[in-house]
């Protein structure tokens, strides 16, 4: 199973491994990650999610779709050039070692 | 000091979350009647049906989760009693278990409105509440050529659409003259209807109808159609169908607070903006309950979203720990039908005018909704920028200007005022 770090915003580092399929999002709250809100479960509905992806990983993990680029821009954080909203990334083998840190603001 | 909390879904579970947030160190039990962890109704319409995500995705924390918190989940019990007795009081289950608590909070949720026509008892006629009712919906969703949707709102157009992408016939039976139309205005009505129809979903509206029409086989009585009421020629119309879909509305479950002798409204529970019931020592949160509208004025509401049950049971749980914190979030929803997002943010009952942007066409526009040159809401259509705009704005109780905003070209975020 893909590994994946979280840092929060008060500094928490937590690692954890995902399901294959399961978002960044999904790993975090059931696990009981704070930082991470999540208000639509992950519909890409509320932009509570936005984390920031470490430059490492970036170019692996992509650029947002359309609807979630909308919704970035509406994010309570600033939107930086590796934003995403973490429901809608999906764990997958290549992703393993993933680093993300969680924006400050998230409603 | 120990919190009960009956009903183990999205309020619930907020509940019990906000609690130990909060710093809450007493008791925590949470007692639903359904057999599985608390879990996300939304995708049960949606991405479950189309065979996207499994139990696991759909729950909310895991049970380890529970665990490390000290939250107590009792599930597949009913809590069928509970009643004060001084300061403390107990709850009782279906299973004999008695629980004691100090305060109480209710999060039963709601229960799918009955269609009683002839012929309901058929196999075949269903109801989409829970994830016992959805994968009964796709036990049998792969034989079913055609579903016929008793209901043109959320729940209706949602499995109509995912029953239309699995390629089966589809049609849409409303008693209405639009669809949604207790949550939308005529405009997003009219746009969803075609949006259906050129999918190729027929979308019947003021339909009256008849009966479920059955017939054998081997297992027993079985739905083969929707009879519709005749016509003024006296003409019959019968639809084949393998399901029928009902989705015409809820009904709050307030049995339990009417048995505490709480005040209820049709079953809702009457709270205050700090979610006390008629009786103080008792919260309410979620689809259940009926509350002062979030963004002022006399009006009392009733919202079934995923937002109301989590804002409200945060403020559920501050009473609890004894903050004053008063309900003021702004409603917001969404409806994923096909590849239509819908986002609504406020509450646009009672407005005066409108303004529209972007292209119906394109699907990707959006409608703002004002009152006396105040906007109060907006419904976006694969349109998250101005979703966004808007609930920013509503939040901030900030205006944007109809007449500026009518230019579909200058971003909205852009053009809110200062508040009032
Ligand atoms: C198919 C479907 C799709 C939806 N899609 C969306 C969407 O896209 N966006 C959105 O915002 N909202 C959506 N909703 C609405 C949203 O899921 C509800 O508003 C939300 O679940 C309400 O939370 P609740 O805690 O009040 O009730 P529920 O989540 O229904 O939880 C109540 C629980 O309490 C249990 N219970 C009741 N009485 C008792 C008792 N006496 N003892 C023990 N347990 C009891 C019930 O069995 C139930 O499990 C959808 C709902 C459904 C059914
Ligand atoms: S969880 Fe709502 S947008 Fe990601």
């Amino acid at each position: 199973m893909p590994e994946v770090t979280y840092i929060s915003p008060d500094g928490t580092i937590t690692t954890l491994e995902a399901r294959d399929g399961d978002s960044v999002m999904e790993t975090a709250v059931k696990n009981g990650v704070e930082g991470i809100v999540a208000e639509c479960g992950g519909a890409c509905a509320c932009a509570t999610c936005h984390v920031y992806v470490d430059e490492a990983y970036f170019g692996v993990v992509g650029e947002p779709g359309d609807l979630e680029d909308d919704m970035l821009d509406g994010a309570a954080s600033e939107r930086l050039p590796n934003s995403r909203l973490s429901c809608q990334i999906k764990m997958r083998a290549e992703f393993n070692g993933l680093l993300v840190r969680i924006a400050p603001e998230q409603v | 000091m120990g919190v009960v909390i009956v009903g183990a879904g999205q309020a619930g579970m907020q509940l019990a979350v906000s609690l130990r947030e909060g710093g809450f160190e007493g008791d925590v039990t949470i007692v639903g009647q359904e057999s599985y962890l608390p879990y996300q109704r939304p995708p049960l319409s949606k991405a479950f049906l189309s065979g996207d995500s499994d139990f696991e995705s759909l729950e909310f924390r895991t049970p380890e989760f529970y665990v490390g918190k000290e939250i107590t989940v009792i599930t597949g019990e009913q809590v069928v009693d509970a009643a004060f007795d001084g300061d403390s009081g107990t709850a009782t289950t279906d299973a004999g278990r008695v629980l004691t608590f100090d305060r109480l909070a209710l999060a039963p949720g709601s229960t799918p409105r009955k269609l009683p026509l002839p012929g309901a008892e058929l196999d075949g006629v269903l109801y989409l509440r829970d994830l016992e009712d959805a994968l009964e919906l796709k036990a049998r969703w792969a034989d079913a050529a055609n579903v016929v949707v008793i209901g043109g709102g959320f729940i209706g157009l949602e499995v109509a659409a995912a029953a239309r992408k699995a390629g089966k016939t589809v049609t849409v039976l409303e008693a209405l003259d639009r669809l949604i139309a207790r949550a939308v205005s005529p405009i997003t009505s009219e746009f969803y209807r075609q949006a259906h129809e050129r999918r190729g979903t027929s979308v019947r509206l003021g339909v009256k109808l008849e009966r479920f029409v059955g017939g054998d086989d081997q297992v027993g009585p079985r739905v083969t159609g929707v009879e519709l009421a005749p016509d003024a020629d006296g003409n019959v119309e019968i639809i084949p169908a393998d399901i029928v879909m009902v989705g015409i509305g809820v009904i709050a479950r307030g049995d339990l607070a009417a048995k505490l002798g709480l005040e209820t409204v049709n079953g809702a529970i009457v709270v205050n903006e700090f979610a006390e019931t008629s009786d103080p020592r008792v919260v309410a949160a979620g689809d259940a309950v009926l509350l002062p509208h979030p963004l002022g004025g006399e009006a009392q509401v009733r919202l079934e979203s995923v937002q109301n049950a989590v804002d409200q049971a945060k403020v559920a749980a501050a009473t609890l720990l004894g903050k004053r914190e008063a309900y003021h979030a702004v409603p917001w929803f969404w409806s994923d039908q096909a590849d239509l997002k819908l986002q609504i943010a406020g509450l646009s009952t009672g407005f005066d005018s409108t303004v529209v942007r972007g292209s119906q066409d394109d699907e990707h526009f959006s409608v703002l909704y004002y009152r006396d040159g105040r906007l109060i809401a907006i419904d976006a259509v694969n349109d998250p920028s101005d979703y966004m705009a808007v609930r920013r704005a509503l939040g901030a109780g900030a205006n944007i200007p109809a007449e500026l905003a009518s230019d579909s070209a200058v971003a909205l975020k852009t053009l809110i005022t200062a508040g009032s």
